[in-house]
């Protein structure tokens, strides 16, 4: 197999497994349009990063932590519902950013690239960053799991029972920035939340505990990343936007399942 | 021995213009029941709230007994039909370990039965006595309940109340809540204290059932209530004194086979 693939795989996979174990506190947490504004946001982050002379990916980062911090701020304006609130940010910092994009001279952004993702073109760098930070991710989400879960079910009752909320609340939020950061490289901008979003969804027929809900979507996502990179290197098509398609109709096949 | 749990002093509380809560204070000692009852709007939730740090724009003194554990029945808890979760994971969620009283107080509740289905997948009352069993599991000094007896039907509000007398009996904690059902406050409760906005009177139920604010805020629903009152005893009375079982229509005129 070429090494390119190879590394594509690999990144991809590493890209589920964070986006499918996140992903299912997104659905559980009504979080799904906080996942589309980090994202969509991410683009300012890469104008940003380019502009001031920092890599990339720093910028990206530094850019969805701003955003995640904003919105958690922002939720307590009880005048504007979350909705509203993200819809703002999102395409507010998504088009500052591709106005931005215009300033940055000399070299050309590849914006397409930014936007649904550069699977193939991931390097040997990229992918260590991406092994080393996914592992951090992942024993942080462990460490904090139960807590997390708690305040997902009933946050009063979580509360009371002593969990930390605000910080707990904070560090999921992180790791959703980081991860989308991360991933926008792979998937692209427009297209990491619904990694987030769609192989949790489709876990949902099948667990029956959240530990297994969790376990599935990370695979689910792991095969909608295989068979999109297939399709991609047998038929051409686009990487990031075929691995979305595979998982969808994982989705699709799994509701046709007696429902839970 | 009395041993105070809980006092709040001079407790404020406004959204906006709006004041929610005026100069509240209570206290409330081990092995009492205090039941807090009051017309809609009346603040009885947001004072729960307070006491357990849930909100954090007041004003005043909430002072909790050192290390003392909380136990909370909320009104109404949302589970997200998303989440996977068992009743047995549920309960779960608030203890660090199994505790030893896990099949215990289970039984004591009625809820054993329910372990292993969905938590979103029961009635009103059965995720009412799921609350309450997850909030005794936590061996709680103090346990705060917000209308306990929601979607639970009169024989079953009858024996909730029940249990929880027992319950104190059993391990002396103190429990606070909030009751709209006027009748089975009166029967069951240490302290009664009366809230709108402000404290319209408190104290024991005779006396708070007699306190002219108590008239004034209940009055103009006090037929109805002695209505409720007498209907909810086991039993009634005709005009001749008969006792009527429970459920059965009394012959204003008397049941003429008795004369």
């Amino acid at each position: 197999m070429d090494d390119f693939l190879l590394r594509a795989l690999t990144a991809g996979m590493i890209v589920a497994i964070l986006c499918g174990s996140l992903g299912v506190f997104i659905l559980w947490r009504r979080m799904a349009y906080f996942g589309d504004t980090v994202s969509h946001a991410s683009i300012l982050g890469v104008s940003l990063g380019i502009l001031m002379g920092v890599s990339v990916s720093f910028g990206v980062i530094a850019t969805s932590i701003a955003v995640a911090l904003a919105m958690l701020l922002l939720r307590r304006d009880q005048r504007f519902s979350n909705d509203t609130v993200l819809g703002v940010l999102a395409h507010s910092a998504l088009s500052l950013g591709l106005v931005l994009m215009v300033f940055v001279e000399g070299q050309q952004i590849d914006l397409n690239a930014w936007l649904f993702g550069d699977i193939l073109a991931v390097t040997k760098i990229d992918l260590m960053i991406l092994a080393s930070v996914g592992s951090i991710l992942l024993i942080v989400l462990r460490l904090i799991w139960k807590p997390l879960l708690s305040m997902s079910v009933s946050e009063d009752l979580a509360r009371v029972e002593g969990v930390n909320i605000a910080g707990i609340g904070l560090t999921y939020t992180l790791l959703v920035a980081i991860t989308i950061a991360v991933g926008i490289k792979v998937i692209g901008a427009l297209l990491i939340s619904s990694m987030l979003i769609i192989p949790a969804a489709a876990a949902r027929n099948l667990a029956k505990s959240p530990e297994a809900m969790v376990l599935y979507s990370m695979l689910i996502g792991v095969i909608a990343v295989v068979s999109g990179l297939s399709s991609s290197y047998f038929w051409d098509t686009p990487a990031g936007p075929s691995i979305v398609v595979a998982a969808t109709c994982v989705f699709i096949v799994l509701q046709m399942l007696p429902k839970r | 021995m009395t041993e105070q749990l809980v006092s709040l002093t001079n407790i404020a509380f406004s959204i906006g213009e709006r004041v929610i809560l005026h100069d509240i204070s209570l206290e409330l000692q081990r092995g009492k029941i205090l039941t807090i009852i009051g017309p809609n709007g009346a603040g009885k939730s947001t004072l729960l709230r307070i006491l357990l740090g849930l909100e954090s724009n007041y004003t005043g003194k909430v002072g909790l007994a050192d290390g003392i554990t909380l136990g909370y029945v909320p009104q109404k808890v949302a589970v997200d039909p998303q989440i996977p979760l068992s009743v047995e994971r549920f309960l779960l969620l608030a203890c660090s370990t199994i505790p030893e009283s896990f099949a215990t107080t289970l039984e004591q509740v009625g809820v054993a039965h329910l372990l292993p289905q969905k938590v979103t997948s029961l009635s009103g009352g059965e995720f009412q006595r799921v609350l309450l069993a997850r909030a005794l599991l936590r061996e709680p000094d103090l346990l705060v309940l917000d209308e306990p007896a929601q979607g639970v039907d009169m024989q079953g509000q009858a024996s909730l109340y029940g249990l929880l007398d027992e319950l104190v009996d059993e391990h002396g904690f103190g429990v606070l809540m909030v009751s709209h059902d006027l009748h089975v406050v009166m029967a069951n409760t240490d302290d009664v204290l009366c809230l709108n906005q402000h404290i319209c009177c408190s104290g024991h139920p005779e006396a708070v059932s007699r306190h002219p604010e108590y008239m004034r805020l209940f009055g103009d629903q006090s037929t109805e209530n002695i209505g409720i009152y007498t209907h909810h005893h086991d039993h009634e009375h005709d005009l001749q004194g008969n006792v009527c079982p429970h459920g059965h229509e009394c012959s204003k005129f008397g049941d003429e086979k008795h004369g």
